[in-house]
Parts: structure tokens; sequence; C-alpha cells
């Protein structure tokens, strides 16, 4: 069982110009193994900055970020073996591989960085994982990311993050660059990996709809502030905040629309 | 009462490589005068070429290979596209039918003002109209669409995706058109964005009554804001009905299979399909 603490963290930043801009304002979370827990809000309300102090790209002006009650080491061995059981897959799959590397190669990568495998058996590694993504390993190992499609490639990107056998996985808008066709295949891929490996998941996106499906609990980010959380069933279909209502009502809902008598074309909030 | 104002009739379109894709089959609909709708299909389905065919903004190697396009404009009578030459092609586009490209993020020019931007359209397509009443209608139009009108002088990158998004509907507003076509207009915008963009298009076309054709993959926004929606696949029209039938009694199998991809706000949670 492995905790991911993030604790009252507050970030500030900087602009020239613009004096000082709360990213993040006294966020409190736990993300546990087996656990999905759904990030959202708008642009701008703070979600990426969560992700970025998460993989130690920032560090917090103020707060902790502990792994199983542990501070996160900034260097060294400690923030080695913090991002080798931490992933991230990222939003873009078309930025996310390099285009000069084959398929195999961004897999076997972090096998041998984390020495997750004997030598040996590396190559029988990449095969499993890229079966786990349900890709078949002979049709992909050996291509380069442009000759796979943009659901393909988030599979390769989603591998690429489990090689490291992580108990937790931080996903920034998984699928928001996909087509909506592809797009669930992808989501019940997670899904059904996070059920198997016993993963922490943190799903970050604005979509309510599919945060509703593949989370357990939900936190609702506005302006780098937390104004609710609770489980996904809850926090969507009777929202408190009216931040929350407010997003709720801008998404598009079929079922509501032509639930209502008046549900005349481009209604209204 | 029909009161079409596009009639597309037996309309294919073939990329002509090798070996040659078939992206638009035989399709035939008829767009009603103040109608939105919405063209839905996943990536390839051929409706963003059937969109932009129907206006002859395709180049090669996209050849049409059948078919008619007759514009049924208020004041002159019925177009027929495919017969305008290219200097009436080019007075026709934007004056009759306009366009809101994908991405509109990035297809404003970043080293021009956007009030220079709006004037240009006018610079080409009205020369009557001197350099201050370009300059007025250019802010009248951003009133129109609540950016105001005091941010003529902004450049792109000091607005918003949405305020970005706005000014180009403005462009595409400008020459009061009769039909405006929306490619994925919303698409990389943030719900509450989204919602406020979908609004405003809803009410300018109430206030200046034009047609929308709609496109996108998203088909839970496209089922709020159209009147009907064309469900598309391999370059066919495999469904077209309104909004309200298409959601409550689909009759194609893959409109079924494209509603069943979407996981529901508020519904069942069963309806997501593996």
């Amino acid at each position: 069982m492995t905790a991911l603490e993030f604790s009252h963290v507050t970030k500030v930043y900087n602009v020239r110009g613009a004096g000082q801009i709360k990213a993040l304002d006294d966020v409190t979370f736990t993300l546990r193994s087996g656990q999905t827990i759904g990030l959202v809000g708008q642009s701008g309300s703070g979600k990426s900055t969560i992700a970025k102090i998460l993989t130690q790209l920032e560090s917090p002006t103020e707060g902790r970020v502990l792994l199983d009650g542990v501070p996160v080491p900034r260097r060294g061995k400690g923030l080695r073996t913090y991002r080798q059981r931490l992933r991230m897959v990222f939003q873009d799959p078309f930025a996310s591989l390099n285009p000069y590397h084959s398929i195999g190669y961004h897999i076997e990568r972090p096998l041998r960085l984390h020495g997750v495998v004997p030598k040996a058996q590396q190559d029988a590694e990449v095969r499993r994982l890229l079966e786990r993504v349900r890709l078949i390993p002979d049709a992909v190992i050996d291509r380069r990311p442009h000759e796979l499609s943009g659901g393909q490639r988030q599979r390769v990107a989603i591998a690429r993050a489990l090689a490291s056998r992580p108990s937790l996985l931080v996903a920034d808008e998984p699928v928001s660059m996909l087509d909506v066709s592809i797009r669930l295949g992808v989501l019940n891929l997670l899904a059904d990996l996070q059920r198997e490996e016993g993963l922490g998941v943190l799903y970050i996106t604005h979509d309510l709809a599919t945060a509703r499906h593949f989370s357990d609990e939900i936190i609702v980010l506005n302006q780098g502030r937390i104004v609710e959380r609770g489980s996904a069933d809850d926090v969507i279909l009777r929202p408190q905040d009216p931040y929350t209502q407010e997003l709720r009502a801008a998404s598009p809902d079929p079922d509501k629309h032509f639930a209502s008598a008046s549900g005349t074309a481009g209604g209204t909030r | 009462m029909p009161d079409p104002l596009l009639t597309v009739r037996d309309f294919s379109v073939v990329y002509d490589v090798e070996p040659p894709v078939a992206a638009v089959k035989n399709v035939t609909l008829e767009l009603q005068r103040g109608e939105i709708l919405g063209l839905a299909g996943e990536s390839g389905c051929g409706k963003t070429t059937l969109a932009y065919g129907i206006q002859r903004l395709l180049r090669a190697p996209a050849v049409i290979t059948s078919g008619s396009v007759v514009f049924h404009d208020a004041t002159e009578g019925d177009v027929d596209i495919n017969a305008l030459d290219a200097e009436q092609m080019r007075r026709f586009r934007w004056d009759k039918v306009s366009m809101v490209f994908q991405g509109a993020m990035n297809a404003l020019n970043p080293v021009a003002t956007i009030g220079s931007q709006l004037e240009d359209v006018f610079e080409i397509h009205r020369p009557q109209l001197s350099a201050r009443q370009r300059r007025a209608e250019a802010a009248e139009l951003l009133e129109i669409v609540k950016v105001g009108a005091d941010r003529a002088r902004s450049f792109p990158h000091e607005l918003s995706g949405g305020m970005r998004q706005r000014v180009m509907i403005a462009m595409a507003l400008a020459l009061r058109p009769q039909l405006m076509v929306m490619d994925e207009p919303t698409t990389a915008l943030d719900v509450l964005v989204q919602r406020e963009i979908l609004s405003q298009i809803s009410q300018l076309r109430h206030e200046f009554g034009f047609s929308v054709i709609f496109i996108t993959h998203d088909l839970p926004l496209l089922l709020e804001i159209s009147d009907r929606i064309a469900i598309m696949r391999d370059g066919e029209i495999v469904e077209l009905d309104t909004a309200e039938r298409i959601w409550n009694a689909p009759q194609d199998d893959y409109t079924r299979t494209l509603l069943a991809s979407f996981p529901r706000l508020t519904g069942e949670k069963g309806m997501v399909v593996r």
C-alpha cells in the first residue's frame, strides 16, 4: 500500500509585470494505490501545477509532498526511486514520444534506467508491456512514433509509464488529444490496468463525464483552491459548490437537454 | 415549411492519390435557412472534406468527381457553386458563406492587431468603404461578439483562447453571410468558455438569421446545439435526422455505437461499452 500525501501545498509564481500569482492555495489530498482520483477544473485552475509538483518539475512554495510519510527527496537516489514509483502519462502523444527512436527503445529505456529486470530479460519484458496495453509487439516494436495512430501512441506512453512498475500514475488529460471513438478504449485500458495492478491513478481532466465514470473520488479545483471533493457520483450528480454547479451546467448533457420540455437547440446555461 | 438555403446533390470527392481515396461518396442533403446542421463522425470520415468541398475550398489532390451544390441566395436567386469562375468564387466566399476554422487560436496573424485583421475583410470585400467606416465596422463586430471595441488594437497573443475564438467568429460574421461553416470551433476550449461561445453562436443565429454547418466529433455537444444532425462514416451520411430523434431513436447501428462511446454525465454508468 502506497500513499502519496499532498500536504497544505501552496505554489506562488512570480510573474514579471503581474506580481505574484497563487497557482495553488493550501491544497491537501492523499492518493492511495488501488484508487483513482479525478482532478477537475477549468484552464488555469491549477491542475497542471499539481502534476508538475508531483513529478518534481516544480517545488512547492509552502507545504510538503510525502510518499508513505517521508518527504520526497529533491535529488539523488531517493528522487530516482520516487520517479520509479510515480509515473506520468502526458496529454499529447504526438509530442511525448521521441520521433527519432523506435517504440521498443521507448519501453526499454526505463527498464534499463531503473534496472527493473536483468538485461537478458529486457526484450521479453518490452513485449510483455506492449501486450499489456493491447498492442501487438511484432507490429509496433521496430516502428517509429509517426507510423502509429494517436491511440496507439498513447498506449505506448502508458506501457512506458508502467515499465518501471510504479504504484502511482499521474495522467494529465490523457485522452483529450485523441479521437472520440478511441478515447473510451484508452480510458478503459487505464481502468483495467489500475484494477489489475492496484495502481493509484490521478486522472486530471476538464471532462466531467469521463471523470465521473473513471474515478472513485473527485476533487474540484478553482483558482488554485479545492472547492469540493467527494465520491464521484456525489460531486457530479449532487454538486454543492457553486463553481462545481457551474461546471456541471456547462458540460453537454443530452439526458438533461432532451428531458426538459424547453429543450430548444442551442440551449443556454 | 421548407426554405432551403443549400442543396447538395450526389456530391462526391476523391483524393487522387495511389490508390485513390473516396473521401465523400454521393452525399445528398438540404440545409434549411436559419438551421444549425451538425456534422458528426470520427476522424477521417469525410466531414471536413464535405464541408470544404461545398465551398470549393479543396485543393489537389482532392477532386470533386460528381454532384452539384446550389446556394439559394436570399437576394440573387439560385447560385450553382460549381459553375462560378475564380473571381465570382472569390466574391462569393465570406460574403455568402464564411468559415470558422479549427484551431482558431492559431488562425489569426500574430503580427497584426485584431482590429486591422477585421478591417482587412472590408478592404477586400467592401472597397467602397472609407477607412473610418472600416474601423467603425470592426469596432461594432468586436462589440457584437463581446470582446469589446477597446481591444481592437490588441495582438492575438494578448487575448485568451476564448476571446480569439470570438474574434474568429466576428470575422466570419463581418459581411453578414447566410451560411457559416464551423469546423471544431470549441474543441480546444474548456467547458465554461465552450458554453459561452455556444450560447453566443446560438444567439447570433437568432439575431442575424444565418444557417450553420457545425462540424465536431463531440456528439453530446452537437446534440445540444443542432437542429438536425448528419452522422458520417467512410464518406457517406449514414443517418440524418433531428437531434432529438438521433438521441432518442437512432436508426443506424453506427449512430448507436457512436452514441455509446460517450460516458453520460448524469445518466446510467452502465452506458460505457467495451
